[in-house]
């Protein structure tokens, strides 16, 4: 061991550089060789991939590799797999009339398990995970409908959509605003919210509701009917009912009378096609209120 | 008058952002010329006061600045003003983070406008990494540099330049993602103006770092300066080529890149991908470079290993960035070599790892003695796990399920809080005492509380992201027999709220050891030192 030219470390007894900075000494340790075999390892597996894959781009386009994979040749096979799985069961709901679908239990299952999976995407965002609707935004498991809670009617709804001014055959219906067109005094609207509240057998003040009687024989019952039991033809809700779109209490009532808030909801038969809105139709249907 | 130049140059630059104040033609260009004018005054007016400072009251106290240098061969000034500064911004990042967290768990927590996630989120970020993270790669840089080449700082104050205008910059860009300025592109929010300001500041820098090795008094360049000038060279070219943009206007907040389309995403990945590479990869690995054998008093573990690892690291890095666009517009060529590329950095970045570890041997022992090596190993444990789950997940068939989820921000917090962070504290507590002669730290039984609150904080952090990313990659990508979707968005959302109060508590444990460090170093730094029961005994104690 030539000791005169070699620094070694004493307790490792490993060499040293020689190179010392601000008190810091480097070992000369080799690599180790796991570390260098499973480096070369990586190298390898990558060369081979790349071999296998696209990789190397040219002028006109890159080496399509071995494999010839393309991401989109991928993803266009699993589409086109997952259509071919169902095409019977599509071209079955493509020609079957939508109310008559209920009479194919596989069909149906089909369609709500589909409908089920479109509704999370496309109307969940207003309706809830679970159908569960919002203030504004209908409660869709309950058997209280306004614009009709038969197969074909959702459908139509669905298909067309609600005061969506983009569709010619859409739901319309606009409740005058009372209180703002100066139509009733702020009295006679507080009073009529009193009479309301007594249709569905809530709280109530008696002389407000007799004095709302004539009131709401002659601004109401044409389309909400003389019982306040409503009008699907017209979308007009039933208010004898426990179920409120936009609450219950005399003060939301009152609100919904002097300016009402009339919800919009979009037209999907060009989004999503006759298929689609079918499974929808059949699974709002299946949510527990269908007619 | 010692700083008439620099008062008239502030009096100059508050004067046209006066004008911008009042000239510019959106709000936001006005509000931002506004603060940077009240900035600016406030620091004229404050050097104009301070301006005989050559007297330090307390001869036994270290001044900031002027006449008691620790080391008369050496500028220390700045480094002592970029300690606080890394402490300073390491709290208000790590506050954000856990705020933004909450607002995850609890939205009701969004205060609209200024406050709400998306804007403190790239302030949670842009802190943390360019604040927190650029500070103590700056101030230690400085320290390492002048050490390791036996130099003084080249260029004199223009060290105090990088300095301010480092704060300035994370000043401009912090109020600006709160008011609203922002190009959009991740980790590169900043509008033209201050991406113009922040690239003269990293100018001067490399002139301060490059000339001090360019007139060192050693033969040879330390490694750990290969690594912090691969750091400051390669962001130089990241920050420049990602944030070229036509302002609307030289007088307007709204700047449009000069690329488009698929060509932007690639860009803005090559720069978000190596500024983890270089930023908090390279940088940090020269960190632990100096601080590592010094605190172990052992040598480097293998010259050549660190030969080896840095070139093949800083080479294999920067093609690497397209594996953040897996199964996107980017071609499947790109995509491949972004994932190869990848894997191939898996063992040049352990190398680093290895490097640091193995320096420990002979030396051990420490790991159970010297809580400031214990901060270091752990540093390397989670950069070597971090490293590793890096090339995992750039692997096609893992991203598929991986990619937009939690998994990405447990692996991003793995490496920021365990690497960036442990390594970070390690050498500031390092530096505190020699940079204000002090014989020792206030408290090592606190660095110890800091360790294990900040490791149990990081642990708790990092797997319940990882149970939240896996459960959220497997939600999204479920479909029924029939090959219908399971579940909604909302309802995946739903799903994480526990992993996300979770994630609060891991957050807020890390934050609880940083504010008893500020604490340590403060009491440091006034010269206390704790009455406390030694750490270990290192003698064996005889049974009673």
């Amino acid at each position: 061991m030539d000791n005169d030219k070699k620094n070694i470390d004493e307790i490792s007894g490993v060499e040293t550089t020689g190179h010392v900075w601000d008190g810091i000494q480097e070992l000369n340790n080799p690599l180790p060789r796991w570390w260098l075999w499973t480096f070369y390892g990586c190298i390898v597996f990558a060369i081979g991939y790349a071999i296998y894959y696209p990789s190397i781009p040219l002028i006109n386009e890159a080496t399509k590799g071995v494999s010839g994979y393309s991401s989109r040749a991928e993803v266009a096979a699993e589409l086109q797999a997952a259509s071919d799985a169902n095409s019977d069961l599509v071209a079955q709901l493509a020609s079957i009339d939508v109310a008559d679908i209920a009479q194919n239990e596989a069909l149906q299952r089909f369609a709500i398990a589909g409908g089920a999976s479109a509704f999370k995407v496309y109307c969940s965002q207003c309706h809830g995970s679970g159908a569960q609707g919002f203030v504004g935004y209908p409660n869709l498991n309950d058997d209280a409908w306004i614009w009709g809670g038969a197969v074909d009617q959702i459908y139509s709804t669905i298909a067309h959509g609600i005061r969506y001014d983009q569709d010619e055959d859409t739901r319309l219906s606009e409740m005058p605003a009372f209180g703002r067109d100066g139509i009733l005094s702020a009295a006679e609207i507080r009073d009529l919210a009193n009479y309301v509240r007594s249709l569905s057998g809530q709280d109530h003040d008696a002389a407000s509701v007799a004095a709302a009687t004539p009131l709401f024989a002659d601004n109401c019952a044409a389309c909400h009917g003389e019982a306040g039991e409503g009008n699907q033809d017209l979308g007009a809700p039933n208010l004898s009912d426990a179920v409120w779109l936009y609450g219950s209490d005399t003060d939301a009532i009152a609100s919904q009378i002097q300016n009402p808030s009339h919800g919009v909801m979009p037209a999907w038969l060009d989004r999503l096609g006759d298929v689609t809105v079918k499974k929808l139709s059949v699974y709002v249907h299946s949510l527990g209120g269908g007619e | 008058m010692k700083y008439t130049a620099t008062v008239i140059a502030l009096a100059v630059a508050a004067v046209l952002a006066l004008m911008g104040a009042a000239l510019g033609r959106d709000d936001l260009f006005r509000a931002h010329s506004g603060i940077l004018f009240f900035i600016l005054t406030a620091a004229a007016f404050f050097l104009l006061n301070r301006a005989p400072l050559s007297v330090p009251t307390d001869a036994g106290a270290i001044p900031f600045r002027g006449a008691g240098e620790s080391s008369p061969a050496y500028i220390d000034g700045p480094i002592r003003y970029g300690v606080i500064a890394t402490l300073f911004w390491g709290i208000v990042g790590f506050l954000v983070g856990i705020v933004i967290a909450a607002q995850l768990a609890w939205p009701d927590l969004n205060i609209e406008p200024y406050l709400n996630f998306g804007r403190l989120r790239p302030l949670h970020t842009s802190a943390v990494v360019f604040a927190f993270g650029g500070n103590a790669l700056i101030c230690t840089s400085f320290w390492v540099v002048q050490r390791t080449s036996r130099q003084k700082l080249f260029g004199g104050d223009l060290a105090w330049f990088v300095f301010w205008g480092y704060q300035l910059f994370i000043v401009l860009a912090a109020t600006g993602y709160v008011i609203g300025v922002t190009q959009s592109r991740e980790y590169a929010e900043p509008e033209w103006y201050v991406d113009l300001l922040l690239t003269i500041v990293w100018v001067a820098y490399l002139v301060v770092f490059l000339g001090t090795i360019m007139t060192r008094r050693e033969s040879h360049i330390y490694v750990a300066n290969w690594f912090y000038l691969s750091f400051i060279v390669t962001v130089a070219m990241l920050h420049v080529v990602n944030n070229l943009a036509v302002p609307v206007s030289f007088m307007g907040s709204k700047s449009y890149s000069a690329f488009a389309g698929v060509q932007d995403a690639l860009t803005q990945w090559w720069y978000g991908h190596n500024a983890v590479g270089f930023f908090l990869t390279a940088g940090f690995l020269g960190m632990m470079y100096y601080f590592m054998p010094k605190q172990a008093g052992r040598p480097v573990y293998s010259y050549r290993l660190s030969i080896v690892h840095f070139w093949s690291l800083i080479f294999l890095y920067i093609w690497a960035g397209p594996h953040h666009l897996h199964y996107t517009a980017l071609p499947d060529w790109a995509q491949t070599l972004g994932m190869v590329f990848s894997i191939m950095l898996w063992m040049p970045s352990w190398g680093g790892m290895i490097n640091g570890l193995m320096t420990l041997s002979g030396a051990w022992d420490k790991v159970r003695t010297d809580p400031l090596i214990r901060m270091m190993v752990m540093a390397l444990a989670f950069y070597g796990m971090s490293t590793f789950e890096g090339p995992m997940m750039s692997i096609k068939s893992i991203n598929s399920l991986s990619h937009y989820t939690d998994w990405t921000i447990g692996h991003v917090h793995s490496g920021a809080l365990g690497w960036v962070g442990m390594i970070s504290f390690a050498a500031v507590y390092f530096l505190v005492p020699k940079l204000w002669a002090r014989t020792q730290l206030y408290s090592l039984r606190m660095v110890n509380w800091h360790f294990w609150l900040a490791t149990l904080g990081i642990v708790v952090y990092a797997s319940v992201m990882w149970v939240s990313g896996i459960t959220q990659g497997l939600m999204w990508r479920e479909y029924d027999e029939q090959g219908f979707l399971v579940y909604s968005f909302a309802e995946t959302v739903a799903a994480m709220h526990p992993y996300y109060a979770l994630r609060v508590l891991g957050g807020g444990l890390y934050f609880l050891g940083a504010l008893i460090m500020a604490y340590n170093i403060y009491q440091t730094i006034r010269g206390r030192v704790r009455d406390e029961r030694p750490l270990v005994s290192l003698a064996p104690q005889p049974a009673e």
